[in-house]
């Protein structure tokens, strides 16, 4: 029996590995972002070119920054959940409109409502690389601080919302 | 017909060759020898299992055009690579560095070739102080 016990063991812890490593998606991948400030950026406001947003506009307050586009099937498939948190007054949330064509984005707006306090317009995706953004939707929870707590890969919604934002923003002082 | 059928096999094995690439070379030849060495070390993290050199895939070009810009700007190697880990992970790299995280993936070949070897070594001394059959069965 013992002569068996080993292979056995190693078999077991094989297969252990396996199941663990099936059982990831292997298109999520880890943030090294995480815990760590969130990248300055400087754009042309999406709505209106002469504006500017920055990450000044949310310094001190918890907020949610949405990359999206119009070409991102994704980003239609969340912009329900967006509408109704946004109603919520939950917390702000910032638009990043990613590689996207201008007027093509803001007519998304006009047609499907616009859930964001501001919207930045990264055409060349110049910002998309400094937020480390593979895929869109991706949505960052951003702390009072300035601190990326939590990247949300692909589409939100309300379960998402509940298993992953909630108890990080029960964590967090300021909320509107 | 046979003929014709051979001719056939061969049109349909023919690949068209296309460059991904299509930006200009670098004047510089060492410049365009450290370019073409990096995107073929860069992982496409929207296609997973292609370069960003093989991979037309608009992030791809991005980085491309990124690592470009980093090159004319006199940055080492090293520091493209650091810009590239620091936003998307070791994952980033086709051959991650070896450091704390990844060093199970530098490190595990030779621990399951030192395994194997001891196991052979164990079998072999067994079989040899096995008595002799002199049958030879």
């Amino acid at each position: 029996m013992s002569r068996f016990l080993i292979p056995m063991v190693v078999f077991a812890l094989l297969i252990a590995i396996f199941v663990v490593g099936l059982g990831r998606d292997p298109s999520q991948l880890p943030s090294p972002l995480l815990e760590k400030p969130a990248p300055q950026f400087d754009l042309p406001s999406l709505l209106d070119p002469e504006q500017r947003v920055t990450t000044q506009d949310f310094n001190g307050e918890v907020a949610l920054v949405n990359v999206w586009a119009t070409w991102c099937a994704g980003c239609r498939q969340e912009h329900d959940f967006l509408m109704q948190l946004s109603k919520a007054g939950v917390l702000p949330i910032y638009g990043l409109n990613w590689r996207d064509n201008g007027p093509d984005a803001r007519r998304w707006l006009q047609q499907l409502g616009d859930p964001y306090v501001a919207t930045a317009y990264d055409q060349d995706g110049r910002v998309g690389i400094d937020w480390g953004v593979y895929g869109a939707p991706e949505t960052f929870l951003i702390a009072a601080d300035g601190t990326i707590l939590y990247k949300q890969l692909g589409p939100l919604s309300w379960g998402l919302w509940e298993e992953n934002f909630v108890p990080l923003l029960e964590g967090q002082e300021q909320l509107q | 017909m046979r003929k014709l059928l051979g001719m056939l096999t061969l049109l349909a094995m023919s690949m068209p060759a296309v460059a991904i690439d299509d930006s200009e070379a670098f004047d510089d030849p060492e410049l365009q020898a450290r370019y073409e060495e990096i995107v073929s070390e860069v992982r496409c993290l929207k296609c997973q299992n292609q370069t960003i050199k093989d991979s037309n895939a608009f992030l791809a070009g991005d980085l491309r055009r990124e690592i470009r810009r980093m090159l004319e700007e006199g940055l080492s190697d090293d520091e493209i690579y650091d810009f590239l880990v620091d936003r998307y992970g070791e994952f980033a790299l086709y051959r991650p560095r070896a450091s704390g995280k990844t060093l199970i993936l530098w490190i595990a070949p030779g621990l399951l070739l030192l395994g194997g070897i001891v196991v052979l070594g164990g079998v072999l001394r067994k079989r040899m102080n096995m008595p002799i059959d002199e049958d030879g069965a």
